[in-house]
């Protein structure tokens, strides 16, 4: 065995041959398990989980039933975020972001197909149609109709609703050239209200479904889900990655990743997310990487905290040399 | 005991167990003492971060045996889940202390970036592990975070193969293939730890906020640091 | 439903400093962080025998 000072002396990657303490591994692992177990226990019983109830299309259609419909329109005539995303879910053009020159999320393309137009509107309308001649017929004439002339009336309807009243189950709109999309409209807010478009956005294509994007989409691209959100500061200019609702701590480790989002450049571009995730990633690399990135690896020894951590064994050394410590 | 004539039998098996002995024999596997330095409060957040580790399996587990609905219709299940959330709070707490000990001890050094580098990677993917816990809580918190979140990996083009608002995707990933990687990561981040021993401290040099060295007495050699 | 001694389940409390926002239970969990930290640097460590 080594003295202290003949063993400081060795290099890093060399094995300790100086002295040594008992040190009881086990022992130690067991009492941790049972320190974060009772500290886990204490503070479920105090402070228990978080369970707000999720929000559904019927809610958002009985609470807000004008911006539901507005909604609705948008994905019919292709200018709601969903239906001009872009990949994964469509080809509208122009779309998708990009970091410079790379365009990961168009050279992917699409493969999460989502037909906003179809899916969240006429979809469940040909399916509540079966029963119903009248909107048979409204689909019938609408899905004949010529692009212009079916743009012609989704345009003159969005303008409509921001006067729309509702009496009873109709909804009413300033006289207009509408074409086909009242009753229509008026059978999906129906739909919505009675929980039918939820399940019918769920299931399709099966039974079993177990993949919510369509109904999530269709639910984010209104303001009812989003208002809900800012409300509980969860929306992404209040650092809402980082939060939980109500009092809970959330996840306070994503604090970096959200920083960027209330800074410049990033709120103002259209291509935040992906520039946010590249320099994330950079970072992350950065953080893997510190061994080997000069300067960085040296702050340890800039920052002394080390001083404090193995202060005992700098004064054992210093007394093994019998000098004070330089 | 191998069979005489054998020792060095060139099997694989044979091969794989030297390998293993050299790397870890049993008292460098499970050793009782540790070198003298090893003597702070600082050394506990590793430990502490594998026992909330195996507190959040285990809250996990039981979740996993009622289903994820149970916790929404029960008050045990809710209790349940409250130790899986406070469990992973407490996991990540650890976890964070335990980085912030190690870089200020520069525990990369000597042979020892790879233990490094398993952790930075463990910290990512529990990060991955933890998003997808939230993502699978079928409330609106789990709403809002899908809606979200697929916006920022949609933009790396991963959204078309990991499909942040399919909850059987998501729940799947966070129950089986992300706890594997995290338990596979940790297990090797702990094989290197043992296999390299614990970093040696920095070389006191510097300065200090004592007074300068004393000057060579005559019962120190001089030039002797 | 909440099963809790302590109800958090409250609208959250949120402190603003420029651009920074951060909850109050967020700043509680960093606050003990660093506290803890600094504590486990401080308190002495004794081991309960020396030397083999």
């Amino acid at each position: 065995m080594q003295t202290l000072d003949e063993a400081s002396a060795q290099p890093d990657e060399a094995e300790w041959e100086g002295p040594k303490i008992r040190y009881d591994l086990a022992k130690e692992f067991v009492l941790a398990l049972v320190a974060v177990a009772v500290l886990t226990v204490g503070l479920a019983v105090v402070f228990s989980s978080p369970d707000e109830h999720p929000v559904t299309i019927r809610q958002w259609a009985q609470a807000t039933p004008a911006d539901f419909l507005a909604t609705a329109v948008t994905e019919l005539d292709g200018s709601s975020p969903t239906a001009s995303y872009g990949p994964p879910y469509d080809t509208a053009p122009g779309s998708g972001q990009t970091i410079g020159p790379l365009a990961p999320e168009r050279w992917i393309g699409v493969h999460e197909p989502v037909s906003a137009a179809q899916d969240f509107v006429l979809g469940p309308l040909q399916v509540a149609a079966h029963s119903d001649p009248d909107l048979q017929s409204a689909l019938a004439s609408y899905q004949a109709a010529p692009a212009a002339t079916a743009q012609q009336w989704t345009a003159a309807y969005s303008s409509a609703l921001g006067h729309v009243g509702f009496s009873g189950s109709a909804v009413v709109v300033p006289p207009g050239r509408y074409g086909p999309l009242p009753p229509m409209m008026s059978a999906l807010l129906t739909m919505a209200r009675t929980g039918s478009l939820d399940a019918d956005l769920l299931s399709s294509p099966q039974f079993y479904g177990t993949d919510y994007t369509k109904p999530l989409l269709f639910l984010a691209d209104g303001s009812f889900l989003a208002d809900k959100a800012q409300a509980e500061h969860l929306s992404g200019s209040q650092w809402g990655m980082m939060n939980e609702t109500g009092n809970f701590p959330g996840q306070a480790w994503l604090w970096l990743y959200t920083m960027w989002y209330q800074v410049w450049p990033f709120t103002h571009t259209g291509n935040a997310d992906a520039l946010v995730w590249g320099l994330m990633m950079l970072l992350t690399l950065g953080l893997l990487l510190v061994p080997f990135i000069p300067g960085l690896r040296a702050v340890p020894r800039l920052v002394p905290v080390y001083r404090l951590i193995w202060r005992d064994h700098y004064r054992r050394l210093d007394e093994a040399r019998n000098k004070p410590l330089r | 005991m191998t069979v005489p004539g054998l020792e060095a039998s060139p099997t694989w098996t044979g091969r794989l167990r030297r390998a293993a002995v050299r790397a870890l024999p049993p008292d460098k596997l499970l050793p009782d003492d540790q070198p003298s330095y090893v003597a702070s409060w600082v050394y506990v957040f590793g430990v502490l971060t594998l026992a909330a580790f195996v507190i959040v399996l285990a809250s996990g587990t039981v979740l996993v045996l009622r289903g994820p609905s149970w916790w929404h219709q029960s008050k045990t299940g809710l209790f349940v889940n409250s130790l899986h959330l406070w469990s992973v709070e407490l996991f990540f707490f650890f976890m964070v202390l335990h980085l912030w000990g190690k870089f200020f001890m520069a525990s990369w050094r000597g042979r020892r970036a790879l233990t490094w580098m398993t952790g930075v990677v463990t910290f990512a993917i529990s990060v991955a592990t933890a998003f997808t816990g939230y993502l699978s809580q079928q409330n609106f918190d789990s709403q809002w975070i899908a809606t979200q979140a697929k916006d920022g990996i949609n933009s790396t083009g991963a959204g078309a193969f990991f499909v942040v608002t399919n909850f059987g995707q998501m729940l799947l990933w966070h129950v089986l293939l992300l706890p594997v990687a995290v338990a596979a990561l940790v297990g090797l981040h702990l094989l290197l730890v043992r296999h390299r021993g614990v970093v040696r401290p920095l070389p006191a040099r510097g300065r200090a906020t004592r007074p300068a060295a004393k000057r060579p007495t005559p019962s120190t050699p001089a030039g002797r640091t | 439903m909440v099963a809790a001694l302590v109800d958090l389940s409250r609208p959250g409390h949120y402190l603003h400093w420029g651009f920074v926002q951060l909850s109050v239970a967020n700043l509680l969990v960093i606050g003990v962080m660093v506290v803890v930290f600094v504590l486990a640097l401080v308190i002495p460590f004794h081991s309960s025998r020396r030397g083999r």
